[in-house]
């Protein structure tokens, strides 16, 4: 992108001015380097959703914006449905609930590395990665439903993870307002026998390393400590969402007709959020973010199994489980009033600001965790919301290092097995089953995730809490 | 990547073709009817997936209707990704009849062995980005979009 179309406002943010149907300027953040480096289409995108229907304030991309459908990936919009505001599929994302968690061990790097092959082949084990792995777990009707409106807590109810955890997940691990009667037979099929299951892309397992620490005391509230290892899960709610996305894109590029709302692209597809149609998806994709809450939970509890076999003292703590791909009814201050807005974040952390009433005790004086992945190689970070993300981007971080280069490219620069030894010697192992999938997910494909948190910092979207170094990535 | 099902035979050639997403994974299918082009297009998903070969030991059957062609060929990607995941198969052989916007597929595959397939991706659904469907210069028939993956 030629930083020349942009206005800048200061070293990390760009503004577009509002032109022909733009409702509300676009927001960039980003240093320099890394607006040069993103993709035309992330600019034409956050124009395109400035041009939506009840709009507030700005159209936003992180940092790690990217290319995206409709909406770019890295993108922030919140729409008041008193100002006949709209909720869009493709604002959310197929993957609903996409998400990250952190959970916390006693044991050292050095702890880990002795028994490090062992514990990378016990977890490819027991974590199922990857299309046509087979999850332990298979739901009939009643179970499915029970789950799409108890997330976690119907994890945790069945066995598969512990009660203290819930405090540690965004809506206590339970989202109000889960409609299963609205997700369609076919999305439940897809994931009637998908519940803990890892999925594949970008979603994994990593073991981690903390090896750089930013901010003693939030760390320390956060309980994390230099050298310590932690466990990272990237997965969201599988097939479900996917279904429920893909129908609901279909039938929102219907209703956006009949609202006679005009679209810039098919992908934008959008209707009025108290419409038929958008109080439907609304019901489906709160039982989607209760999809993935379980998910996260039973995938967090096998990596417990797991550990306790190789280290039977340890405890996996939970720090924070929190969604990148999620449209949520929250109350933010517009020039001095507090509305009700849906803020859309597709492909962005919400990262509340410290003294948040909905952040649990141990952590509201210190602001809500924020977890960044990066890629297999190069490591990835924990932030902490800031107060100024109110303001900057209601409440919202990036959510990964973004991808640099396609899959496509990707292959043809890299081979799998070489990436994994490489890997290797430098003490990161590779789980994965295809050695085509790894080359596509090469570190080499993914942005400086060092720059992308570094701007977001500067940009006073979140601050650096700990970086980490992956040890162990099981990849699907 | 570009996979000629007719190299030997006079131009144009049905084919498929990936091309670049920045996330994701674009793939287009040509051939000299429409349906062929579905079809190439069908066998370009399963090459974003795996390069092995698959047995078509089953056939599965799916029928999708839309009001226009482009729309028409979202459905037949989004059906056969549906197919490949409530029954964790992998698909090598297509056959598709249109009839007033009606598609009948035929799906030939087998369940996805991960050792042999070593599957690098899971297709999450089809997109309206770069969705199209169009009749090129040379005759031939082309069908396209980018899959979430």
């Amino acid at each position: 992108m030629d930083p020349s179309l942009l206005t800048q406002l200061d070293a990390t943010s760009w503004r577009v001015e509002p032109y022909g149907k733009m409702r509300v300027p676009a927001v960039i953040y980003g240093d320099e380097a890394l607006i040069r480096g993103m993709d035309d289409k992330v600019l034409l995108q956050a124009t395109n959703v400035a041009t939506l229907p009840g709009i507030v304030t700005a159209s936003y991309a992180m940092p790690d914006a990217h290319w995206g459908y409709g909406f770019p990936i890295g993108g922030v919009a919140a729409f008041d449905p008193a100002q006949g505001g709209v909720i869009s599929a493709g604002g959310v994302g197929f993957d609903i609930s996409c998400g990250v968690r952190t959970m916390l061990t006693d044991l050292s790097v050095i702890d880990v590395q002795r028994l490090q092959k062992s514990l990378a082949d016990s977890l490819y084990r027991d974590i199922p990665a990857g299309l046509g792995s087979k999850g332990a777990i298979s739901l009939d009707a009643a179970a499915l439903d029970a789950m799409l409106r108890g997330g976690a807590a119907w994890a945790v109810e069945n066995g598969w993870g512990e009660m203290r955890d819930l405090e540690r997940i965004e809506e206590g691990g339970r989202m109000n307002g889960a409609k299963p009667e609205n997700v369609s037979e076919q999305a439940k099929a897809r994931q009637r026998d998908e519940m803990g299951t890892l999925g594949s892309g970008n979603h994994y397992l990593e073991v981690q390393a903390v090896a750089e620490i930013f901010d003693e005391a939030t760390a320390k509230a956060f309980g994390l400590a230099q050298g310590q290892t932690l466990v990272t899960i990237h997965c969201g709610s599988r097939g479900l969402g996917h279904q429920i996305g893909t129908e609901f894109l279909k039938e929102m590029l219907i209703g956006a007709k009949e609202a006679g709302i005009e679209l810039p692209d098919r992908e934008l597809a959008c209707v009025p959020i108290h419409s038929e149609i958008g109080e439907n998806y609304l019901g489906a994709m709160r039982a989607a973010i209760n999809c993935a809450f379980a998910n996260r939970e039973i995938l967090g509890h096998y990596a417990r199994r797991v550990f306790q076999h190789f280290f039977p003292e340890c405890d996996l703590r939970l720090l924070f489980d929190v969604s990148h791909n999620t449209c949520k009814v929250e109350n933010h201050s517009v020039d001095g009033k507090t509305r009700e807005l849906f803020v859309h974040r597709k492909g962005a952390t919400r990262a509340l600001g410290p003294g948040h009433p909905s952040l649990p005790e141990p952590l509201r004086s210190v602001g809500q965790p924020v977890l960044i992945g990066g890629s297999m190689g190069t490591g990835s970070y924990v932030l902490a919301g800031l107060l100024t993300s109110e303001t900057k981007a209601f409440s919202s971080a990036c959510h990964g290092a973004g991808r640099a280069l396609s899959r496509h490219a990707a292959l043809q620069l890299w081979s799998g097995r070489k990436i994994v030894d490489d890997l290797a010697a430098e003490g990161i192992l590779i789980r994965s089953p295809s050695s085509r999938g790894v080359a596509e997910e090469a570190p080499g494909a993914y942005k400086d995730v060092d720059a992308v948190v570094r701007a977001s910092e500067q940009a006073g979207l979140a601050k650096r809490v700990a970086r980490l170094r992956p040890l162990i990535c099981i990849k699907g | 990547m570009v996979a000629d099902v007719a190299a030997s035979q006079q131009v144009p050639k049905a084919r498929w073709e990936h091309f670049s997403h920045d996330a994701d994974l674009g793939l287009r299918g040509f051939g000299r009817t429409l349906e062929e082009a579905f079809e190439q297009a069908a066998l370009g998903l399963t090459a974003a997936v795996t390069e092995s070969p698959i047995a078509p030991q089953t056939l599965v059957e799916v029928q999708c209707k839309a009001p226009d062609l482009e729309l028409l060929f979202f459905e037949w990607l989004n059906a056969i990704i549906y197919q490949m995941a409530v029954r964790q198969f992998l698909f090598g052989a297509f056959s598709v009849r249109i009839d007033n916007g009606q598609l009948y597929g035929k799906l030939w595959g087998e369940a996805i062995d991960i050792a042999r397939h070593a599957p690098a991706c899971e297709p999450k659904g089809a997109t309206f980005t770069a969705l199209k469907v169009e009749r090129t210069p040379d005759g031939l028939w082309s069908a396209g979009c980018v899959i979430d993956v």
